[in-house]
């Protein structure tokens, strides 16, 4: 089965990250990997590294944390508190990230959203940042941190966009 | 879930060209300005906005070089400059191939669970 796509990032305004993509899998499947310690544990490092940590007390004023490892790097930690769960739905929990000198003053906001269409699920994942400058911290580190690979490898992943 | 690594924070630079795309109507301006080069009356026009509004926006896409001016005898005429926009290409693209990475681990995990499912209903 090859992959249901790529992600696709857009710039809504000027404190907004939109993230989406499609899964091939029902709403209720894609829910579950999403909140459950062990699923996420799987998948929310990508392959960049490994998470060591995930723990989601998945209620509204619960808190989630997920920690991981980069090979050769620091553990970078994030916490949030759920405002507000629906069901296979809808979430809207704060991020924080630990590695800044206040991480609640300045947590994104984050709105995911699943909705399902012939067995395949659509994922829509808002991020609002307290403030532009929040944003652009967080556009900067992709810039300037582990995101970044070669510059090749990103040529490769941008021309298999279009 | 969002963030994926927010460094540290830096001085935020008020005339960048994340600020300058984030504004809407400036946005609009560029798609405008993406058919080929026009004079200022022309994008109030297209934009139907006042022609002072459109000139304080393409003030501001000058700064960051995102759209440049020449002059056609009385005609002072805008065009845009792709270039200038490779920052936010550089970035969306870092952003959108974590986040494909990381979906394609979901993927994983969603074909686990369905195949569970599958063989939950068979037994």
């Amino acid at each position: 089965m090859p992959a249901s796509g790529t992600a696709t990032v857009t710039l809504p305004t000027d404190e907004e990250i939109r993230i989406e993509r499609d899964f091939d899998a029902p709403r209720h499947l894609v829910w579950r990997a999403w909140t459950t310690p062990e699923l996420v544990q799987r998948w929310w490092a990508g392959q960049r590294g490994t998470v060591t940590s995930a723990e989601i007390d998945l209620r509204v004023g619960g808190t989630w944390r997920y920690v991981m490892e980069v090979p050769g790097g620091p553990e970078v930690a994030f916490h949030g508190t759920f405002q507000e769960i629906v069901p296979e739905e809808r979430i809207v929990t704060t991020e924080a990230y630990e590695g800044v000198p206040d991480p609640d003053g300045s947590a994104a906001l984050n709105v995911v959203t699943f909705t399902e269409q012939d067995g395949r699920t659509h994922l829509d994942l808002l991020v609002r940042c307290p403030s532009r400058e929040v944003r652009d911290a967080i556009i900067e580190s992709g810039m300037e941190a582990g995101m970044q690979e070669s510059y090749d490898l990103l040529e490769q992943v941008a021309a298999s966009l279009r | 879930m969002g963030i994926y690594c927010a460094a540290m924070a830096r001085a935020a630079t008020t005339a960048d060209v994340f600020n300058a795309v984030a504004e809407p109507r400036r946005r609009q301006l560029l798609d405008v300005l993406a058919g080929g080069e026009r004079p200022v009356g022309d994008l109030a026009l297209a934009l139907g906005v006042a022609q002072p509004q459109v000139s304080k926006h393409l003030r501001v896409l000058r700064e960051v070089d995102l759209v440049a001016v020449r002059d056609d005898g009385r005609r002072r005429l805008y065009r845009v400059n792709g270039r200038a926009l490779k920052p936010i290409h550089d970035w969306v693209r870092a952003y959108e191939r974590f986040w494909t990475e990381r979906f394609e681990a979901l993927d994983d995990v969603l074909d686990d669970l369905k195949r569970q499912e599958d063989d939950g209903h068979a037994g």
